[in-house]
């Protein structure tokens, strides 16, 4: 059949599945605009092209499916690239497809030309620059194929003008032939065994899970294997509804911000078993002083995650939708009470420091996001912004589902909240989607709020106001001798804001009104913002000093000590 | 220590850039690389040599093989292989001294491949120490210009180059 380029976009994302893209227009892409109308695939435009990327990375990370995102060349393409490093950082199979300069004008420096695939070599799995019509369908075939298998992560394609508007033969291939793009496929018996046997003589064990259980699709295979070999599992950021937090035998978040029982944990094992996580430092510390009294188990789909920042014992290269049922009629029942009782006493010793168990009127965030969780009882999906309420959503609110909490995890990328947010409730029309945002990320991509409006969307959003960037005023409180430089934040009324755009909005000052604010947004149809005016200088408690070791925790101040 | 990686990649625009760009980001200490055609049309051929330890070089594979460009790599280190690395040196060279850089090149088999009045250039291939070896010798005369590929390497004996790609990273046991 023949079709221009721009028809062979479409009808290749068809085939692909695609039924939504997040963009926005421009010169280089006004022939696939023009024949976007021909196909059943709905077009959502943002307001920056960043909002673009971080929607399909939200739609991507929500339904594990490839997200799209759409631009034009120069600017366009630029804008795409925050959310594209987002995007490769946490592994999210994204496609962003870019407008270039007609062929006979790049290299020129032309109107709104810019190198788009060099920009983007090392913040993408893969790249294209597509100047021949012949190549296009191939290209998208492998790109989305790229994309979805062995560690998912951005391709970007940049389509030439002429490219768009030439005409072609069009032929989409049944399958790829990528000799260079490996998926793991050895044999991986002998490494479970080893495994099973290191797990089964192991006194205190510890299971770390990472993203890369939720992208495997392995979490059942997790709790059977927790289960069977009563092993307490901590998960990373990206790793929280891995396994329920409900579950006993998950501890939480491990980290820098991890609770002080997790990483006591951590740092006591004997045996750490990682999966699907790459040992970033946020939740190592120093590498030389993580495990100390531990040998370790790395379990990752990417070859080159092995040694690469943690040195271990065992490596074990394979998808862990594989490798965990294989595991499972290895490992042995045995009884941990021993190992387990005394993470018991750490847990307890935690409880009785949560802010949360003092009598107080002050409107503390870690109230907010815990009365979230009690009036939804979990039964949403959040998407939490970068800083300081990230964390305060990662302790406070209890995520017992799967893909469930959205965040930014390896680039922290503040803004990300809210568009990331737009392209997961395109990709689950029927959960209720929670924004958590700081005042500071959230006016980072405030003006999707159109986008919300426009769409109709029936995002939720809590912002966490402080007037602070927060995270970086902790820092210089703690490490930096209270000197304020370049922090405090001048912020909207964020509900008059809401309003010029249509979104019905509260700002909550009293303790006493959080409850009936999350009771009106909950069961309100359409979009809701609430501004919470939290306590300005509250810190995330217990902290890990940078460069510190991850057992060695600033703790929360007792009631007494605090002024 | 120095390991030798080839590996085989695409014959496309801009896979060299994908190479030299993880080298760069990653951070590793690539102290030649040198490319061209292999014997399969459309493939061409890298030899890097890196400097670091076993890791390091784990490292460096593992990226390599993840580039969708690259389609096979192989650390050669510790295999008999033949290494080679050409050299041309443009040498100062008198009346008075022409005869002796000609014997020193003699000596170590190289070639003059270009002679005028006040200059020899000389053209030598072998191992790098033998190429440095004539070079330090050469130097007292003056050197005005240097021109090295950088090592190739190929491994000895069999049929061709292993199908097998390289295996799964192994674990540095008791190395923490």
């Amino acid at each position: 059949m023949r079709l221009t380029g721009a028809q062979m976009v479409w009808e290749s994302l068809v085939r692909e599945g695609v039924d939504t893209v997040f963009g926005i227009s421009g010169g280089a892409v006004i022939h696939l605009y023009h024949a976007l109308p021909e196909y059943p695939i709905h077009h959502v435009l943002m307001r920056h092209e960043q909002a673009a990327a971080h929607a399909a990375d939200g739609y991507a990370r929500a339904t594990g499916k490839v997200g799209v995102c759409l631009a034009t060349s120069g600017p366009g393409a630029t804008n795409l690239v925050t959310g594209l490093a987002t995007a490769y950082m946490d592994s999210s199979p994204v496609v962003a497809i870019t407008g270039q300069v007609a062929t006979p004008f790049i290299g020129t420096d032309a109107f709104q030309e810019v190198d788009i695939t060099g920009i983007t070599l090392p913040i993408t799995k893969h790249n294209y620059l597509v100047t021949d019509i012949r190549e296009l369908p191939v290209v998208i075939k492998q790109a989305f194929h790229i994309a979805r298998t062995g560690r998912p992560g951005p391709v970007l394609i940049d389509i030439a003008k002429d490219v768009q508007a030439a005409q072609g033969e069009y032929q989409y291939p049944d399958e790829v032939h990528l000799p260079g793009h490996r998926v793991p496929r050895n044999d991986i018996s002998s490494p479970v065994q080893q495994a099973a046997r290191m797990l089964n003589e192991a006194r205190r064990p510890l299971l770390i899970a990472g993203h890369g259980v939720i992208l495997a699709g392995a979490e059942h295979a997790l709790v059977q294997l927790v289960e069977k070999a009563n092993v307490p599992v901590v998960t990373t950021l990206l790793g929280i509804g891995a396994i329920p937090e409900t579950h006993p035998l998950c501890l939480g978040m491990a980290g820098m911000h991890g609770e002080a029982y997790t990483n006591l944990a951590m740092s006591e094992a004997d045996l750490i078993v990682s999966l699907g996580c790459r040992f970033d430092d946020r939740l190592t510390g120093p590498v030389s002083q993580f495990g100390r009294q531990a040998r370790i188990i790395h379990v990752d789909i990417d070859s080159a995650e092995i040694n690469k920042n943690v040195v271990v014992d065992l490596a074990l290269v394979g998808d862990l939708k594989d490798v965990l049922p294989a595991l499972i009629p290895l490992v042995e029942e045995r009884n941990r009470d021993e190992w387990l009782a005394r993470i018991g006493e750490w847990r307890e010793d935690s409880a009785k420091r949560d802010i949360l168990g003092r009598e107080s009127d002050d409107l503390v965030p870690q109230y907010v996001i815990r009365q979230l969780w009690y009036a939804t009882q979990g039964n949403v999906v959040v998407v939490s912004d970068v800083g300081q309420n990230q964390m305060w959503e990662a302790q406070y609110f209890i995520h017992h589902r799967r893909r469930a909490l959205i965040s930014s995890g390896g680039l922290g990328t503040m803004g990300f909240a809210l568009p990331a947010a737009i392209g997961v409730q395109f990709g689950l029309p029927h959960e209720q989607v929670w924004v958590t945002a700081g005042d500071g990320g959230f006016q980072m991509n405030i003006q999707e709020l159109a986008t919300v409006v426009q769409e109709k969307l029936p995002i939720k959003i809590a912002i966490l106001n402080n007037g602070y960037l927060g995270m970086v005023r902790q820092w210089q409180q703690l490490f930096f001798e209270g000197r304020y430089s370049g922090t405090p934040l001048l912020g909207p009324d964020f509900a008059q804001v809401a309003a010029a755009y249509g979104i019905p909005g509260l700002t909550v000052r009293e303790k006493s009104e959080v409850e009936p604010a999350i009771a009106r947004a909950v069961h309100s149809d359409g979009p809701f913002l609430i501004d919470f005016r939290i306590v300005q200088e509250e810190n995330v408690y217990p902290m890990v000093a940078p460069g510190a070791p991850i057992h060695t925790m600033i703790r929360r101040p007792e009631a007494s000590e605090q002024g | 220590m120095k390991h030798t990686v080839v590996a085989l990649m695409e014959d496309k625009p801009g896979v060299l850039n994908r190479v030299s760009g993880l080298f760069r980001r990653r951070n590793y200490n690539i102290e030649s690389l040198s490319v061209g055609h292999s014997e399969t049309p459309g493939i061409s051929r890298m030899t890097v040599v890196v400097e670091g330890d076993e890791r390091v070089v784990d490292q460096v594979i593992h990226q390599l093989e993840k580039l969708i460009n690259v389609t096979q790599v192989f650390n050669v280190t510790h295999q008999p292989t033949v290494i080679r690395e050409l050299a041309l040196i443009k040498v100062k060279a008198t009346a008075g001294t022409r005869t002796e850089i000609m014997e020193l090149a003699n000596v170590f088999r190289a070639r003059i491949v270009d002679v005028s009045a006040t200059s020899l250039t000389v053209e030598i291939t072998g191992p790098e120490e033998k190429v440095n070896s004539l070079i330090g010798l050469l130097r007292p005369y003056g050197i005005e210009e240097l021109a090295r590929t950088g090592r190739v390497a190929m491994v000895r004996g069999g049929n061709g180059h292993s199908d097998e790609p390289d295996d799964a990273p192994q674990a540095t046991s008791e190395s923490k």
